[in-house]
């Protein structure tokens, strides 16, 4: 890889790493349960589109469609998993705040 | 000016906007709109980074579906009365308001770090060998089978999932 | 060959689906039990003793290579062997015939993600099945939809996903270098430029991705909560082998045959599994709740398998093995009395109990076989291993590691006691007098758990030789 594409490269990397902090952000900061699902698809997006650069630069784009292909099918899951445990939180205590989450302790 | 990388970048500093508003957005249901935003400007890369494929996967699914399953659980979830969304959002303020600093930190922290300007031995041989470019349509059915598999596997797991969870059953200790 | 292990599974829970209901509910339990058996057997019929064929087979489907060697046995195994229980004690506790319907289909799929972990070669797939036996776990853990068993689910939910964050990274960053994502191609790339401060990074972020998922210290935030509040056939599962499959063996399989295992991921597996031993070992001495209990022993028993795989000699990783196989009898045993007790008394809580082992004589005496075998007492076969580890240990001059091994064994004897004594021995606490004996499944499960750990421990030298010495093949230098 030349030095040109390389650069390019730690473009989008320097981008990815932004989003990735915003989404960890979102996370951690968060009180509701919803945010907090959508925290994680800003770090799975963030994710993905280093996995896309990763297939440009070295120019593998048929195999990183291919593996991007499965990310999202993942993706979709664990959100409509995350979904319907959200959903039966807020039925049980009225309400999607994570603080009251907390039964559980020792 | 206008040339490639430019345009990459646009669209990364668009994407970045895209997922502060995300983050930052007063109701969830702006967060939720964020959120199609910013997958539909990673398409928008995608289809500029030669992965077409891809790039309308993303869109149908991540910035349909996904929307859709957000917003159907959102409305699901009883919303607040008028007074508590002000008392939350101006708590919320407070706490999220910090992320712009935070993403400026980060950024001035990662260009200090020390990344090799070069990367030896690496993938010119592959470069070459991909001129054919083979369609990716051709490389999941022939390579990548296995994971076709996975995808069933999973997507048969997330329906049983959506039928225990979302189900309104007879549940018999819903106290 | 060994894809059937993953089709026929598949190919079953379509068409189990799809027949009449009434029809499906009653064959299902016995569907399950057939595969499970099959597994059982096609992987001792894998191993070099009985096929007589070199350790390693390679079988392409398509383009991705599927193998099993020494180590798959093992864990092949293991899984049929912890899903068997798993399956009769949700039999005897899920009343209702609709979940336990459902609850068969996803402890099937549930093994069909673990054995596509052990099987494959290749980076991405490996991942695949890592989602596919975490999405059933998620789906599994909040099956009562009880309030804690939501919240337990959830918390896995969130760190599992950011342990997929980390592991997607870390694959992009590998890609860089290799040409394609099979092990042996990552494999050659790595031995190329593995200096490199991105690719080191990548590697650091994936192990870190992996120990969230094999639950160790300081990433261990969900386990405790997830096994107490899984319904107790599902804390079987997960405490007999899914943290292990998922966790620990990718992390052996990738630090010993992909990634190149030097100095500093050994000191770095060393160090956590140590800690993880500590933490483990004196959080558990605090609980009330049995199964609480029991999670932060895994947690303590999971440092020892780190433990003894970092010190990357033949011994270590062998006697690792061992451990993960003993860990996953003697667990699902303690779990299956923890079920037992449940089932009967009606609550996890410790102080409540006393005195059981005179009304549940069976429950009583296998779980003190489990306790023994969990504190390394001879000749059950926990002893043999953890003797293992501590030697390989001492062998390699890590003289302070081996003193605290063996001193966190003694904290892992004084909780285990503990246990025993408030909850088998002693006065019968008020209101259990009409406590019977747990039904036919309980005690046929356990009595085998028990057996097969004796067994193991008295024939030790002979299925140490056979079956966990040739695991150090898996050393690629």
């Amino acid at each position: 890889m030349n030095v040109e594409a390389w650069q390019g490269f730690l473009t989008f990397g320097f981008f990815v790493a932004l989003l990735s902090v915003a989404g960890f952000y979102c996370l951690l900061v968060t009180r509701s349960l919803i945010r907090a699902i959508i925290g994680l698809e800003l770090l799975i997006k963030a994710a993905t589109l280093l996995v896309i650069a990763a297939g440009y630069f070295t120019g593998m784009t048929a195999l990183t469609q291919s593996l991007v292909v499965t990310i999202i099918v993942i993706e979709v899951v664990i959100v409509v998993v995350a979904g319907g445990i959200a959903l039966r939180v807020f039925r049980h205590n009225d309400d999607l705040d994570i603080r009251r989450l907390n039964n559980l302790k020792g | 000016m206008i040339n490639d990388m430019n345009i990459n970048l646009l669209l990364l500093v668009l994407m970045t906007i895209a997922t502060m508003w995300t983050v930052m957005g007063r109701s969830l249901l702006k967060a939720t709109i964020g959120l199609a935003v910013t997958s539909a400007v990673l398409t928008i890369l995608m289809f500029r980074l030669n992965s077409p494929l891809a790039a309308v996967f993303e869109l149908s699914v991540c910035t349909g579906l996904i929307t859709v399953v957000f917003v159907s659980t959102i409305s699901l979830t009883k919303p607040l009365t008028h007074k508590e969304i002000i008392e939350r959002s101006k708590a919320r303020h407070k706490r999220f308001g910090y992320l712009p600093f935070v993403m400026i930190l980060a950024g001035v922290a990662l260009y200090f770090l020390k990344i090799p300007n070069d990367f030896a031995g690496m993938a010119d041989k592959y470069i070459a060998a991909q001129a054919a470019a083979p369609d990716p349509r051709r490389v999941i059915w022939d390579v990548r089978q296995l994971d076709l598999f996975g995808q069933i596997i999973l997507m048969i797991a997330g329906a049983l999932g959506v039928v225990i969870l979302f189900v309104e059953g007879k549940d018999k200790d819903e106290r | 060959m060994v894809a059937l292990l993953i089709l026929i599974p598949l190919i079953g829970i379509i068409i189990l689906n799809m027949l009449p209901r009434e029809t499906a509910k009653r064959t299902a339990f016995w569907f399950a039990m057939a595969i499970f058996m099959a597994q059982i057997f096609i992987a001792l019929s894998q191993h070099t003793l009985f096929s007589g064929r070199e350790a390693v087979e390679f079988y392409l489907v398509h383009g991705t290579a599927l193998a099993i060697d020494s180590l798959g046995v093992i864990m092949l195994l293991s899984i049929g062997i912890v899903a068997l229980p798993s399956l009769i004690v949700g039999q005897c506790m899920l009343s209702d015939r609709n979940e336990l319907f459902r609850f068969i289909n996803l402890l099937i799929i549930t093994t069909i993600g673990m054995t596509g972990i052990i099987i494959v070669r290749d980076i991405f797939t490996l991942y695949v099945f890592l989602e596919i036996t975490a999405v059933a776990s998620f789906v599994l853990i909040a099956f009562r939809k009880d309030i804690n068993g939501l919240e337990g689910a959830f918390k896995y939910l969130m760190l599992s996903a950011i342990a997929t964050v980390l592991i997607l990274t870390s694959i992009a960053l590998i890609l860089i270098s290799s040409c394609g994502t099979s092990f042996a191609a990552i494999h050659e790339a790595l031995a190329q430029s593995g200096s490199n401060p991105l690719i080191v990074f990548a590697i650091v972020i994936f192990i870190c991705g992996l120990l969230i998922k094999g639950g160790l210290v300081p990433f261990h935030g969900w386990l405790p909560d997830a096994y107490m509040a899984a319904p107790a056939p599902v804390s079987i599962l997960l405490g007999g082998i899914v943290t292990k499959a998922a966790g620990i063996y990718t992390l052996i399989r990738m630090a010993a045959s992909v990634f190149i295992f030097d100095e500093r991921i050994r000191t770095m597996l060393m160090l956590l599994g140590t800690i993880s031993i500590l933490a483990g070992a004196f959080a558990a001495l605090g609980q009330k709740n049995f199964k609480r209990m029991l999670a932060y022993s895994s947690i303590s028993q999971i440092g020892y398998i780190v433990l003894g795989f970092g010190t990357g000699t033949a011994l270590g990783i062998a006697g690792a093995v061992f451990h993960l196989f003993n860990h996953a009898i003697f667990k699902s045993l303690l779990f299956v009395n923890a079920a037992a007790v449940e089932k009967q008394v009606g609550t996890n809580d410790m102080q409540k109990m006393g005195g059981l082992s005179s009304r549940m004589p069976v429950t009583g005496a296998t779980s003190v076989i489990g306790m023994l075998s969990t504190s390394g007492i001879p000749p059950f076969a926990g002893f043999w291993s953890k003797l293992i580890i501590i030697i390989a240990l001492w062998q390699s001059a890590y003289y302070s590691y081996a003193a605290i091994a063996i001193m966190a064994s003694v904290v892992t004897l004084a909780y285990f006691l503990y246990m025993q004594r408030t909850v088998f021995f002693g006065e019968l606490a008020v209101g259990l007098e009409n406590i019977k004996e747990a039904n036919f499944g309980f005690v046929l499960t356990s009595s085998i758990l028990a057996a097969i750990t004796i067994g193991v421990g008295l024939f030790f030298p002979i299925i140490f030789n056979i079956f966990f010495m040739p695991v150090k093949e898996i050393l690629v230098k």
